[in-house]
C-alpha cells in the first residue's frame, strides 16, 4: 500500500522536479549561527532535492513555465486564489495549479508552504528542533496536522541529522518574504 | 449505495489513504521502536493479568479512573497501574510526578463489549519510557504487539469509521509534548473531589487507585497531606466551566501547554492541580488569539481561537467539530466527533466565556494575541 502511495504521489513529483531546472538564488546572509559552508551544502540540497519544484511558483515565460525566482520558496502565492478544484473521474484522481503550488485530491487542496524565515508566514519562528520535528513525522512541529501531498516528507525524512541541519540553516539563510499562504481545505464534511 | 454513504466510503478511503503515507515507516519511528528494552510480543506477558492468561488482572495492578478522559471515540476504557513494590512517586512538583523505574501502566480500549487494543507504557530506566500497543485476537484470548508503524481500521466502531492502532510516533506525539510522558495519572486526574460534570468520566470504584489512597498507603513522596485534605479542583465560576476547562485540559492541554513542544504556540489549556480562575490562563492564551490556520470562507490571517460570544468565528470549536486531517483537534486518535461535548464548548463559548470576558480575563482592550499555527 505505501509503496503503491508512493509511487501514486511522489513518483510524478520527482518526474516534474526532474523536468524543471531551479536555480536557487543564493542566501544574501548567512544566520549568526551557521557556517557558510553549511548554508552553501543547505543551497545544494534544496537544489538536488527539488524543493523549489512546488514551493517556488511557476510563471509563464518566454519559453513555457518557468520558476519564478523572485518568489524563490515563498510558496502558494497569497493573491491566487483558486476556485474549486475540478473533481477527479476515473484514474485522474489529483490535480496541479499552473504554478504548481497547489494541488487537490483525495486529501482536499494542499498549498506549499513559505519556506523563507518570514516570522509571520514563514519559518521565521521555527527553531531546528520544529522543522526535523516536522519533516521526520509528517505532522506540523511533529505533532499537530499531517503534511500534505505531495510533499515527499519521507524523502526529507531520511536525511541525515548533518544535512537536515544545513537544509534547515539554508532556508533561515534566505531574505523573509511575507506571504501568507492559504489554509488547506479539507474534502466535504458535515461538521456540525 | 446512496450518494451519501458512497461520500462517506470516498472520504474514508481517502483518510485512509492519508494516514497510509502519514504512517509511512519513517527514521524516527524505527529508531522509537529500537529502543534497549523491546516490550513483550504478547500482552499475557507483560505482567498485566495474573495467570499469565487475560482472565483475571493480577492484584498487584490497580485500577484507576482519570476525572477528565481523553476522547477516543467513545471507546470504554480500563486503566491499571503498576508501582514497584517499596517505591514511591516523586511528587515534589505536584503537577509533573517523577515515577520509579519500573513502574507501568496499561489502558485497555474496547468497542461494542469487545477488547480492540491494549497499551503499555512502561518506564524501562530514569529517563526512558516503552511505549507499546498490543491488537486483540479475533477469540479475545490475547493481544499481539502492534507494529511501531500502528495498525490502520482494526475495529469499526461507527458506520465508515474505524479504529487505528497509533504508530509509536503518535503516542509520543502526546506523550513526550509535557513535563511528564503520564497523561492521565496526575494530581487534578486522581482527584477525589470528582467533577460530576465532567463528559464521559467513569465512576469511582471502592478498589481504584485515587489521590487519598496513594496518599493512605504512603505511595507519594512526599506525603502531601493537602492531596486528602484539599483535593485539586479547577477553580470555575459554574461547573459548566469546570467542565468544560476539565475537557479542554484533558484532550488539548497534553500538547497546548505552557511548557511543552508546541509553547511557542501560545495556547495553554492544561490545568494545573493548583491554581486559582481555571478560566484565566485558557482565556489569556486563546481568547481573541489570531491562528495561522484559517477558518474555511475567512480571509487570511483574521481568524481567531477563541471568540467569545461567538462559537461559529471560534477555531477552536471548528477543529473540535472536524474530523478532517488538514482541521481536526486532536489531530490524532480519533476519527468521530466527541458530540457531547462540542455542544458544551458551543454552549459555553455562546454565553460562559462573555462573562469570563467582562469579569475582565480578556486580554487587554485592542490586543489581539500572537498568531498561532
Amino acid at each position: 500500500m505505501r509503496s503503491r502511495i508512493a509511487r501514486l504521489f511522489l513518483i510524478p513529483a520527482l518526474a516534474f522536479a526532474a523536468s524543471i531546472l531551479v536555480s536557487a538564488q543564493s542566501a544574501p546572509t548567512a544566520s549568526p549561527k551557521a557556517s557558510a559552508a553549511s548554508i552553501k551544502r543547505g543551497e545544494y540540497l534544496v537544489r538536488i532535492g527539488g524543493c523549489g519544484d512546488c514551493h517556488t511558483p511557476l510563471k509563464l515565460g518566454p519559453n513555457g513555465p518557468e520558476p519564478d525566482m523572485a518568489r524563490a520558496l515563498t510558496g502558494h502565492p497569497s493573491q491566487m486564489a483558486m476556485p474549486p478544484a475540478p473533481a477527479g473521474a476515473g484514474p485522474w484522481m489529483w490535480t496541479g495549479a499552473a504554478t504548481n503550488t497547489a494541488f487537490a485530491g483525495p486529501w482536499g487542496v494542499s498549498f506549499t508552504a513559505n519556506l523563507t524565515p518570514d516570522k509571520e508566514t514563514g519559518l521565521g519562528e521555527w527553531t531546528f528542533d520544529m522543522f526535523a520535528a516536522t519533516m521526520r513525522t509528517g505532522r506540523h512541529q511533529g505533532k499537530g496536522r499531517p503534511i500534505l501531498p505531495p510533499m515527499p516528507y519521507p524523502n526529507v525524512a531520511a536525511m541525515t541529522e548533518s544535512d537536515m541541519r544545513d537544509l534547515f540553516n539554508y532556508l533561515q539563510s534566505l531574505p523573509p518574504v511575507h506571504n501568507k499562504v492559504p489554509s488547506p481545505v479539507d474534502p466535504p464534511e458535515e461538521t456540525r | 449505495m446512496t450518494r451519501r454513504t458512497f461520500a462517506a466510503a470516498a472520504s474514508a478511503a481517502a483518510a485512509m489513504l492519508l494516514a497510509a503515507v502519514v504512517t509511512a515507516g519513517s527514521p524516527a519511528a524505527m529508531a522509537a521502536g529500537a529502543r534497549a528494552v523491546h516490550p513483550p510480543r504478547m500482552l499475557s506477558e507483560t505482567g498485566l493479568y495474573a495467570d499469565g492468561e487475560t482472565r483475571r488482572i493480577d492484584p498487584a495492578n490497580r485500577p484507576y479512573s482519570p476525572q477528565y478522559p481523553l476522547w477516543t471515540d467513545g471507546a470504554a476504557k480500563a486503566r491499571w497501574v503498576r508501582l514497584p513494590a517499596g517505591t514511591t512517586i516523586d511528587v515534589r512538583n505536584v503537577d509533573a510526578w517523577t515515577f520509579p523505574v519500573g513502574t507501568k501502566f496499561w489502558k485497555e480500549f474496547a468497542f461494542g463489549g469487545r477488547r480492540v487494543e491494549t497499551r503499555l507504557l512502561w518506564k524501562v530506566s530514569a529517563t526512558d519510557w516503552v511505549f507499546a500497543s498490543y491488537v486483540w485476537n479475533e477469540a479475545q484470548t490475547d493481544a499481539m504487539l502492534a507494529p511501531a508503524d500502528g495498525v490502520p481500521g482494526v475495529a469499526e466502531i461507527a458506520p465508515g469509521k474505524r479504529h487505528s492502532i497509533p504508530s509509536l510516533e503518535d503516542c509520543r506525539a502526546c506523550h513526550d509534548s509535557g513535563r511528564t510522558e503520564v497523561l492521565g495519572f496526575n494530581a487534578l486526574q486522581l482527584s477525589t473531589d470528582r467533577d460530576p460534570g465532567a463528559f464521559h468520566a467513569d465512576r469511582i470504584a471502592p478498589e481504584m487507585v485515587t489521590l487519598q489512597t496513594l496518599v493512605e498507603e504512603r505511595r507519594v513522596s512526599p506525603l502531601r497531606r493537602e492531596f486528602v485534605t484539599d483535593p485539586p479542583r479547577i477553580d470555575a465560576a459554574d461547573p459548566q466551566t469546570r467542565a468544560v476547562l476539565g475537557y479542554l485540559s484533558g484532550n488539548c492541554g497534553a500538547c497546548h501547554n505552557a511548557s511543552g513542544p508546541l509553547a511557542n504556540l501560545g495556547l495553554n489549556f492544561r490545568q494545573p492541580a493548583y491554581a486559582p480562575n481555571g478560566v484565566h490562563a485558557v482565556a489569556r492564551s486563546a481568547l481573541n488569539r489570531v491562528t495561522k490556520w484559517d477558518l474555511p470562507g475567512q480571509m487570511p490571517g483574521t481568524s481567531r481561537a477563541l471568540v467569545a460570544g461567538d462559537p461559529d468565528h471560534s477555531a477552536l470549536l471548528y477543529r473540535m467539530r472536524s474530523r478532517r486531517p488538514s482541521s481536526q483537534m486532536p489531530p490524532l486518535g480519533t476519527v468521530v466527533q466527541d458530540r457531547e461535548a462540542v455542544e458544551a464548548v458551543e454552549a459555553w463559548i455562546a454565553r460562559q466565556a462573555q462573562a469570563c470576558v467582562r469579569s475582565g480575563c480578556a486580554l487587554p482592550e485592542g490586543t489581539q494575541g500572537n498568531t498561532v499555527r
